[in-house]
């Protein structure tokens, strides 16, 4: 399976720092996968995800060691804005990232730059409104539509641009329940159309843990799990570091001593299946 | 406490943000407020301290009608936290920060000195005392605000959307902070998406939609209700969802991983 990403050996001190950002990571991710990173407050998740777009070392200043590849290309050794042709960035809140007075104008701008011509630009962003399902608001402005639409034109804006690998930063975070669970399927179902490559970072894992094919945790600058979430979240020992397992994962922990499961389930209805299997 | 009499708020663009809502918040309640993006619950809180007077109707805060008294006065007693850090934050250090409030609500110097020392250890924010809150993280500069909060000891407090990019261990520290007012018999008002967190809490719960109070009732009562939650956006927590697929009637429906541990020992004669 070819490598979308590959960092090796990666250490990155900020300015004036003398605590390293992230401290030796070595992590390499297959296209087509979808990744949770995951990991306490400062743990180094937004330093990783900067290395892997190019604001580190381009827009970040520091010192680094060892290298990080997008699409085989070396980061450091190329512009911020041709990553960006590999990279898609999803912002936590997107009201960071829309800005234009309509919905489809929005979706336009990153192709303008671009400088393609005007049927293709048009074709993109009609390709990208159709994917995200937003065709009714396609003429409204960003004001006027709910947070859950704004997380969608922020996607379909990335995804105009034809990335391989898209990046949201804690997407469901300003978002309702039901709305969050949306934009979840919304994603996987991108991901199965388009063979697109997810990298999600979460401190919830409760509605993602079941789409994602890998959970990378990561404390003080370094990755410390990186497995399928199943297998990560079977060690007790993430209960302690900060991340956010879901009930049903820590309530098979508390029974594990008087009862042992055949596998972790990560759901309540992979749980109660797995219950009425062995119990009847 | 607080008394909310037949509120609407409607925007100068006509939009209707409250429509005609009668509600009441006593001393040492934990009250959570939960709907959909847009539902009112911002706009509901923020008439708790007079930041927004009603276009219709009347808030009473201890008493008084909100549309006579200041924001500083209606604040000393009524603390609110908002969802987004950096419209709270303005001043040159972490430090300053803490201190601004306290300063403004004409606290002795001792005083003040103390609390600051206090509010900066208890969250975590010695070690930035003199950085600007600008530096800090996201989750850093929401503790801050909080911090900032506390420290002039207010009889309500209001966190709107407290959680967001807080870790599980910075979560577990805010529940703390929030039993511990209770017991104090502060009134907590939480504006939160976050069902995993209010869940084991069990707070009153407020569901708004559309600008209207569509439930008000036990976290039990509207958790379990799935015409609400679909009303309100929202989703049967892990438990809940646990609990409706084994089976469980709604009053045995687990409120943490503990109660259901003890369930399935029971059930299954575990031990």
């Amino acid at each position: 399976m070819p490598k979308i990403i590959e960092a090796k050996g990666f250490t990155f001190y900020y300015s004036g720092s003398t605590k390293p950002a992230l401290s030796d990571v070595d992590l390499s991710i297959d296209e087509g996968e979808i990744v949770i990173i995951a990991g306490p407050s400062g743990c180094g998740k937004s330093t990783l995800l900067r290395s892997v777009n190019g604001l580190i070392p381009h827009m970040y200043s520091g010192t680094y060691q060892g290298e990080v590849y997008v699409n085989n290309l070396k980061v450091s050794e190329h512009t911020i804005s041709e990553i960006a042709k590999h990279v898609g960035y999803v912002f936590q809140n997107p009201e960071n990232q829309i800005f234009m007075f309509s919905v489809e104008r929005d979706i336009a701008f990153g192709l303008e730059n671009l400088g393609l011509p005007r049927d293709e630009i048009r074709e993109r962003v009609d390709w990208a409104i159709n994917l995200l399902g937003i065709r009714e608001i396609s003429l409204r402005a960003p004001h006027e539509i709910s947070d859950g639409q704004k997380q969608r034109v922020a996607i379909a804006g990335v995804l105009a641009m034809k990335p391989r690998l898209l990046i949201l930063d804690e997407p469901t975070s300003l978002l309702d329940p039901l709305s969050a669970l949306d934009l979840i399927n919304t994603v996987n179902r991108l991901h199965d159309t388009l063979n697109l490559t997810v990298i999600i970072v979460e401190h919830r894992l409760d509605l993602l843990v079941s789409i994602a094919d890998r959970l990378v945790v990561m404390e003080d600058g370094r990755i410390i799990c990186n497995d399928k979430p199943r297998n990560v979240l079977n060690d007790e020992k993430l209960l302690t570091i900060g991340v956010g397992v879901p009930s049903v994962v820590r309530l098979q922990h508390l029974l594990k001593d008087i009862c042992s499961f055949k596998t972790l389930s990560l759901t309540p209805s992979e749980f109660v299946e797995q219950i009425n299997e062995a119990l009847g | 406490m607080i008394e909310f009499i037949n509120v609407s708020y409607i925007h100068q663009t006509g939009v209707v943000a409250l429509n005609e809502v009668t509600v009441q918040f006593g001393k040492g309640e934990l009250v959570a407020i939960v709907g959909a993006n847009g539902a009112g619950k911002t706009t509901l809180v923020k008439h708790m301290n007079g930041l927004l007077k009603p276009t219709k109707g009347t808030v009473k805060v201890f008493g008084y009608d909100t549309t006579q008294q200041t924001v500083a006065a209606l604040s000393r007693r009524v603390g609110i936290v908002f969802q987004n850090a950096d419209h709270q934050l303005f001043s040159d250090t972490v430090e300053h920060e803490i201190e601004f409030g306290l300063r403004n609500f004409g606290f002795s110097d001792d005083v003040v000195k103390q609390r600051v020392d206090w509010a900066l250890r208890f969250f975590g924010l010695k070690e930035y005392a003199n950085t600007s809150p600008m530096m800090l993280s996201g989750g850093e500069k929401k503790r801050l605000c909080l911090a900032a909060v506390l420290a002039w000891d207010p009889d309500v407090l209001v966190l709107d959307e407290p959680t967001v990019g807080q870790d599980l261990l910075h979560k577990e520290k805010l529940e703390q902070i929030i039993r511990l007012l209770l017991t104090q018999e502060k009134t907590v008002i939480l504006v939160s998406h976050d069902i995993e967190f209010l869940w084991p809490m069990q707070p009153r719960t407020v569901v708004m939609s559309k600008g209207k109070i569509i439930a008000d009732r036990p976290a039990s009562k509207v958790f379990t209700d799935d015409y609400v939650l679909a009303s309100a956006r929202l989703i049967n927590p892990q438990l809940v969802e646990l609990s409706k697929r084994l089976k469980l009637s709604n009053e045995e429906v687990f409120d943490t991983i503990f109660t259901a541990k003890r369930w399935f020992l029971t059930k299954y004669r575990w031990s």
